[in-house]
């Protein structure tokens, strides 16, 4: 509570590169469910100011990752660390809500803790959905949803972000301002993130490091490393080829991009202009949309 | 005051629909009506077990309606069938042991029997009123002290949890709730009718609200004019009473459906 003054009324500020320090840290997790190995030994771990990717196929444990490392679910094997005063923001892939439970998006802002009211316009702010305050959450955009939540886990002042699949529901131009919003709400709060994702293409130039998971850590490290190791084609076939030109097309981008130096402004126009000619070339005029539907 | 069955009757039945409205909110949205269903069918096995242990019927009935709610979960959790079919056979076998334990217990089968399956709310005694009451507000009061983490888990469980949300306690608290609404709504509109004093205001309530808040607050509302009017219309028009309470309330339901499109069009005039 007192942080969340803090940041909101006297903006803490915080060193952008404070060496390397760990928020999180799981080691040799295994998770076995009716005689499946969900997941085999994985180690993973996210340091502040960085934005590590999960990346893997459906089925393949990320959401049970997420799991283990928020304290939901305890590993059979191995164990997990958390700094003691890490505070986690945790948005999920779903919310089932039902057009039966009527929620405005202010009430769902104070769902589990009270904020004053202008930190919770803060908030919203921040990912710009101030105007949405008195929507209610079932007429929301998949993006605005996305952004809603994204300002709840934000409102609780967290120096590690758990995304799950944060653009799912998101049209591809949405998508690459989601990802530059996420690298601009690193650079403000100096917070981790670790995202999850199933989806190749842009998602891997705005992270800096790449889990690729299939129950155990195929490979892991940056981008172009990734995208160049045996497990990550065999795993993704084709579209990994996809990936690697994608990579290489925009990567003076992924350095702006990456840099986060610019303001807000800059960063979203550009990084959305030569995402979607990036994405274009890549996938031809196949919408995004489509792709994440038959993939949910 | 409470002399006249009437003024008690009306008593009781207003409280219940009270409290019944607000805790029904939660059966709607987390698609749990038959699972009430469920608890109120197991009612009559309390019946039937209180009446050979001696206890009071309302006491079996809150006990079994409980345990029959743990033992859902419990089964979920480790039986592979869909949960509709455990509910169906949990539902459907409590009520059948209930009728056949009520007749060998030696009970006068016919009008207990239908006394117990559809209320008889003009019978209640000045303790019904008291108890009813007294239960009722400690029921609303500790609604209110769970309520924020029932909001939070039905909105999604796992977020609830990760932001330290105390979410079994709730639930298990809620479930002694539901089973306490079983037994006093027993009272008023029998055992068979008793889910539709939980789901039918909550009901009416939802396209007439924004927040959850506003949602159980015109649930208990609505509740209370249901128990008032039908109890009002059994008199005028010398019908059953739980019945016609449930009847009241699906009027109210319909009126619901009425306002919200007239609202809208209101609005775009």
């Amino acid at each position: 509570m007192s942080g969340l003054r803090q940041r909101y009324g006297a903006r803490r500020v915080r060193p952008l590169n404070t060496g390397r320090v760990r928020l999180i840290e799981a080691q040799g997790v295994s998770v076995l469910r009716r005689g499946r190995q969900l997941l085999h030994a994985v180690d993973i771990h996210v340091d502040r100011g960085e934005v590590v990717t999960l990346i893997g196929p459906n089925g393949a444990g990320k959401t049970t990752l997420v799991r283990v490392l928020l304290g939901l679910l305890s590993p059979d094997t191995g164990h997990v660390r958390r700094g003691s005063s890490v505070r986690v923001g945790y948005v999920p892939q779903h919310l089932h809500l039902n057009s039966t439970m009527p929620i405005t998006v202010k009430r769902m802002m104070s769902l589990t803790s009270k904020s004053p009211q202008s930190a919770v316009e803060a908030a919203l702010d921040e990912t710009g959905s101030r105007k949405l305050l008195a929507a209610c959450m079932s007429d929301l955009s998949g993006g605005e949803l996305r952004r809603v939540l994204l300002a709840r886990a934000l409102l609780r002042d967290p120096d590690l972000l758990l995304l799950d699949e944060p653009v799912s529901g998101v049209d591809y131009i949405g998508e690459a301002e989601m990802y530059a919003l996420i690298a601009e709400i690193v650079a403000r709060h100096g917070c981790g993130v670790l995202m999850v994702s199933h989806d190749l293409h842009i998602v891997m130039a705005a992270t800096d490091r790449v889990v690729c998971l299939n129950h155990h850590i195929c490979c892991t490290g940056v981008p172009q490393e990734v995208v160049g190791h045996d497990e990550f084609q065999r795993l993704f076939g084709t579209r990994a080829g996809v990936v690697t030109a994608l990579y290489q097309h925009s990567h003076d981008h992924v350095h702006d991009f990456g840099g986060m130096a610019e303001t807000p402004e800059t960063v979203s126009s550009d990084s959305g202009e030569s995402a979607s000619v990036a994405h274009e070339n890549a996938y031809g005029r196949m919408p995004h949309e489509t792709r994440s539907r038959d993939a949910g | 005051m409470l002399d006249d069955f009437f003024v008690r009757a009306l008593l009781v039945a207003a409280g219940v629909g009270c409290v019944a409205g607000p805790l029904g909110c939660f059966l709607l949205w987390r698609r749990m009506a038959y699972f009430g269903d469920t608890m109120a069918h197991s009612a009559l096995l309390g019946i039937a077990l209180g009446m050979i242990l001696g206890t009071s019927p309302v006491l079996g009935v809150f006990a079994i309606a409980f345990l029959t709610a743990l033992a859902l979960l419990f089964l979920q959790r480790v039986v592979h069938l869909a949960s509709d079919t455990l509910l169906g056979i949990l539902s459907h076998s409590a009520l059948a042991l209930g009728v056949v334990i009520l007749a060998i217990s030696g009970s006068s089968y016919g009008h207990d029997l239908l006394s117990y399956l559809f209320g008889d709310v003009l019978a209640v005694s000045r303790g019904d009123v008291f108890m009813v009451w007294i239960g009722g507000l400690f029921c609303l009061v500790v609604l209110t002290y769970i309520w924020h983490p029932l909001v939070a888990l039905t909105v999604h469980e796992d977020l609830a949890r990760a932001e330290g949300s105390p979410v079994e306690r709730s639930q298990i608290i809620y479930m002694l709730l539901i089973a306490g609404a079983v037994a006093a709504g027993m009272k008023v509109v029998g055992v068979l009718l008793v889910v539709a004093l939980l789901i039918i205001p909550a009901a009416a309530a939802q396209s007439l609200s924004r927040t959850p808040e506003q949602m159980a607050v015109l649930a208990a509302v609505i509740g209370m004019i249901s128990s008032g009017g039908g109890l009002f219309g059994s008199l005028v028009l010398d019908v059953p009473s739980g019945p016609s309470i449930v009847v009241m309330a699906l009027l109210l339901f319909l009126v619901s459906l009425v306002i919200q499109p007239l609202r809208r069009a209101l609005d775009f005039a």
